[in-house]
């Protein structure tokens, strides 16, 4: 998902009278608030969990950046700006949740841009075609709505009013993504092969975004006792996989998947798994674009620097300034 | 993680509140950073309201917030457990009185 594999600090052994009673509040289905007691473990796998989805927010703005100035009409540049900006917002309203949590905006930035923290595998794969903007926002959005959406019933107070907007603003992405697939789909036979083309590139990209398989996980158990983790990977990647091929059948286009089959009885599509070492790769920092990433983000911040301190400096000789014109008013 | 890096201040936080339409209070709607007030209205604008979600901004530096600590829930809100009289349910009235 937007996070992945996120390590669960888990309460190895008995727990003590007081985190029993915080798992009562959360098994009662009561909300966590900031300044609460709560384990130290629960707060430190949220702020690694809604860390790397805050950043994943941010790094995902690049894929889509990549293709703001090619747009191929004006109409369709200004959703895709807004598109982009909305995940802008997203990234702030995670990082705000988190900061709830005793972490500071600096100390992520720094946890990402120094490597310690992770964003989504996804963002690691290049942009080709326009046809992509289509494919992203179908498929790499509609992947993490099927995280969001029940996350917006999690534990923690900050983090599910958070996924809240999010929820409330992610259907326009998939949307306007399914939209651009349509057009492309119905177009000449070119225009169709680039829409084929990027399903193919990114579906099995897709499928990895939910992480290994339960089997392979060993961090889902605590943090689904949290309610800071819904669902399993392996459940959620199977519904997206069952509401995304019937969208594929209406576009016209093939799922790049030759033992995608359908099971009359379950209702569930079965299909072949994405290759994990590459996963794997991915996520250690060897993907196609993963230095590129990371780059675009240190430079961003390095280069905004004068700018920032430009407007502290600003903002501290305006205060001044207002002070002594209250001091020789009265 | 700080104490390597060089120091720097970060931009003080502010809580955002947002009034959706006129009749209706402002509602805490989150928090985001900014140097001074007027451009925490302006970020706030671009945060919180894309969607035409306000026609109204407060933003409140967060540390002049005071909070209830969370251990002061119970003598705070517990001794409204006990005054059911305070509630209308609380007395039988025969329906022949009217709409009460």
């Amino acid at each position: 998902m937007y996070a992945q594999m996120v390590e669960s600090e888990g309460n190895r052994g008995d727990l003590t009278a007081q985190e029993r009673a915080f798992q009562d509040r959360i098994d009662a289905g009561e909300k966590i608030e900031p300044k609460e007691w709560m384990p130290e473990g629960y707060r430190k796998t949220l702020i690694r969990q809604m860390g790397q989805h805050a950043h994943s927010e941010i790094v995902g703005q690049l894929p889509e950046g990549n293709w703001i100035t090619r747009a191929p009409t004006l109409e369709r540049k200004a959703i895709l700006l807004a598109k982009v900006q909305d995940e802008a917002g997203h990234g702030l309203y995670l990082y705000s949740a988190a900061e709830t949590l005793g972490v500071t905006r600096d100390e992520l930035f720094e946890a990402l841009h120094s490597g310690k923290m992770k964003y989504s595998s996804i963002f690691n794969y290049p942009t080709l075609t326009w046809a992509d903007m289509g494919a992203v926002g179908w498929l790499v959005d509609g992947a993490a709505i099927m995280n969001q959406v029940p996350l917006q019933r999690t534990s923690y107070g900050p983090y599910s009013r958070a996924m809240i907007r999010i929820c409330k603003e992610e259907s326009f992405h998939q949307r306007q993504g399914y939209a651009i697939m349509m057009k492309m789909a119905a177009g000449t036979p070119e225009q169709k092969e680039m829409a084929q083309d990027a399903l193919n590139r990114f579906w099995y990209p897709a499928l990895m975004m939910f992480g290994p398989s339960d089997k392979d996980s060993v961090h889902s158990e605590q943090s689904m006792a949290w309610k800071i983790k819904m669902n399993t990977n392996d459940e959620l990647r199977q519904k997206f996989v069952n509401e995304t091929v019937p969208q594929a059948e209406l576009l016209g286009l093939t799922v790049p998947d030759e033992n995608l089959t359908y099971d009359e009885q379950t209702g569930d599509y079965s299909f072949s798994e994405p290759d994990w070492a590459e996963f794997f790769e991915v996520i250690k920092g060897n993907g196609p674009c993963n230095r590129e990433r990371l780059q675009a983000r240190r430079d961003a911040w390095s280069e905004g620097e004068w700018f920032r301190d430009g407007l502290t400096a600003y903002a501290e000789k305006s205060a001044k300034r207002r002070a002594a014109a209250a001091l020789a008013a009265e | 993680m700080t104490d390597t890096a060089k120091p720097r201040k970060e931009w003080p936080l502010w809580e955002i509140f947002v009034r959706s339409q006129n009749g209706l209070n402002h509602r805490h709607v989150g928090s985001l950073h900014a140097t001074d007030a007027e451009m925490a209205i302006n970020n706030a604008r671009d945060v919180y309201t894309r969607r035409k979600e306000g026609v109204s901004l407060w933003v409140v530096e967060s540390k002049h917030i005071t909070a209830s600590s969370p251990s002061a829930k119970g003598p705070l809100f517990d001794p409204a457990d006990d005054k059911t009289y305070r509630h209308p349910t609380f007395y039988d009235i025969p329906d022949e009185a009217g709409h009460m």
